[in-house]
């Protein structure tokens, strides 16, 4: 008897027929093209994969990609993410969305997401600014950035990601630039593979309303040293460099969460049983 | 991080010591920007530009084509291309190829094409390059014909912006413009 034919999916089978609505020239399709060749570079399979998102112009990504896919509220998207791994450990769960979404409204998910160590990957798409609001200061804005609605910009010290994530104990943490397609598809495929929590902060240009990060190209830059898996050296790194090196920045070895929900079988019986008054 | 010199492809590209070797960038370089310019196209038209959408697809098939021909030349000398292959290091922009944020929803068939001719330049200088190169004679020779192809897509590329009007200066103002921080 023959073997049945099996065809991993290409890059293009991991790309939804629905067509994204970002501006043109947003570095959001830049990553959407890069996730969809990590993933088929990886070998995966699309019911294998499963794209968690909250709310803003990144969050869009699970319609774009052609695997299972949650769009679900502001802020949570690693709270649904961890519950869909831990429940479903056979998955790989990959988080996605943007610097207000996951460091304003999901700020404090992050910082639990990174202590938990739960084996996910999450991609932050940074551009600074709240795009689908249309452009407001968001938590990675520059101080002294000037528009109508903070004249004279907020004065407020950015938001630190990587660092944070560092600190909070994050397994995996990578920068990468949307414009570096090839790039940025090694950095989410090697964060993908490396267990536990993985930090993937992609620098992703809005056009619109920031047209002069147009410039990110010319500042981005490969890290000029390699991966280490000593944190306290990876963050004196990432806090003393201007936040243009590119490359996996810390690839540690704490151990997953995975707690036995999920593998352990109940009965419907015992369910209800809990919920008895 | 894309800033590569016209006609450089990048250090971490892959050396091309053969014939096939070069046909095979060649091809990649192809599908690339047939990619490419078909996201262009997709991008354009959601935002109803249509006639900047229509140029890029016409764009992507162009590029097609010269794609189609080189995998025939690559499959009589038998050697498999894999679809999709891709030729940009990482780091590097491709060498027919341009970023995405050169984009804009109100720009006009004459910017698209400012885009080609920067495209078809830097082609023309990477196998201009190569053919002036201590490179083994068959591969400067085959470098100098996919460079006098590049050059003619220079001059044509030229010759359809020459008919454009230039834009006007405010060609990207939008009495309704997306930014309302108002």
């Amino acid at each position: 008897m023959n073997a049945p034919v099996t065809t991993l999916p290409s890059a293009k089978d991991f790309k939804s027929d629905t067509k994204p609505v970002w501006c043109p020239g947003c570095g959001d399709h830049g990553v959407l093209t890069s996730l969809a060749r990590a993933l088929a570079d990886l070998t995966c399979r699309r019911e294998e994969v499963a794209i968690v998102s909250g709310i803003g112009c990144s969050s869009r990504m699970p319609a774009y990609t052609n695997c299972y896919g949650f769009h679900g509220v502001h802020g949570r998207a690693l709270a649904v993410a961890t519950g869909l791994k831990v429940s479903r450990p056979d998955l790989t769960v990959i988080a996605t969305g943007g610097d207000g979404d996951g460091y304003s409204i999901g700020g404090n998910h992050f910082l639990h997401a990174c202590r938990r160590n739960v084996d996910l990957t999450y991609i932050v798409m940074d551009n600074h600014v709240y795009g689908m609001t249309k452009g407001q200061s968001s938590p990675t804005t520059e101080p002294d950035w000037d528009n109508a609605l903070t004249p004279g910009g907020t004065g407020l010290r950015p938001f630190q990601p990587l660092v944070i994530a560092l600190a909070s104990g994050a397994n995996f943490v990578g920068r990468a630039f949307s414009g570096d397609v090839i790039g940025t598809a090694h950095i989410i495929a090697e964060a993908v593979k490396s267990p536990g929590f993985s930090f993937v902060e992609i620098l992703s240009p809005c056009i619109t309303f920031r047209p002069e990060q147009r410039d990110w190209k010319e500042l981005a830059r490969p890290s000029p040293v390699p991966v280490t898996n000593d944190a306290a050296r990876a963050a004196r790194r990432i806090m003393t460099d201007d936040g243009f090196n590119i490359g996996i920045l810390y690839a540690g070895n704490r151990k997953p969460y995975q707690p036995e929900i999920g593998r352990a079988q109940r009965s419907l019986q015992d369910l209800a049983r809990e919920f008895a008054l | 991080m894309t800033a590569v010199d016209p006609g450089d492809p990048g250090a971490d590209a892959p050396a091309i010591s053969t014939v096939e070797d070069l046909l095979a960038r060649a091809y990649a370089m192809e599908i690339e920007a047939t990619e490419r310019y078909a996201e262009f196209a997709a991008q354009l038209e959601l935002h109803s530009n249509v006639d900047v959408a229509d140029l890029f697809r016409k764009l992507a098939g162009a590029e097609r084509k010269h794609a189609e021909a080189l995998a025939r030349d690559l499959a009589e000398r038998g050697v498999a291309v894999a679809p999709g292959a891709a030729l940009a290091a990482p780091g590097a922009e491709g060498l027919e190829t341009t970023l995405g944020d050169a984009l804009h929803y109100l720009m006009t068939p004459y910017h698209a094409l400012q885009i080609a001719l920067r495209n078809e330049l830097r082609a023309f200088a990477f196998f201009s390059n190569l053919s002036h190169s201590a490179a083994p004679d068959d591969i400067r020779r085959l470098a100098s014909e996919f460079a006098q192809e590049e050059k003619l897509h220079v001059e044509l590329v030229r010759e359809l912006l020459a008919r454009l009007p230039k834009p006007e200066e405010d060609w990207a103002y939008d009495p309704d413009e997306p930014r309302m921080p108002d």
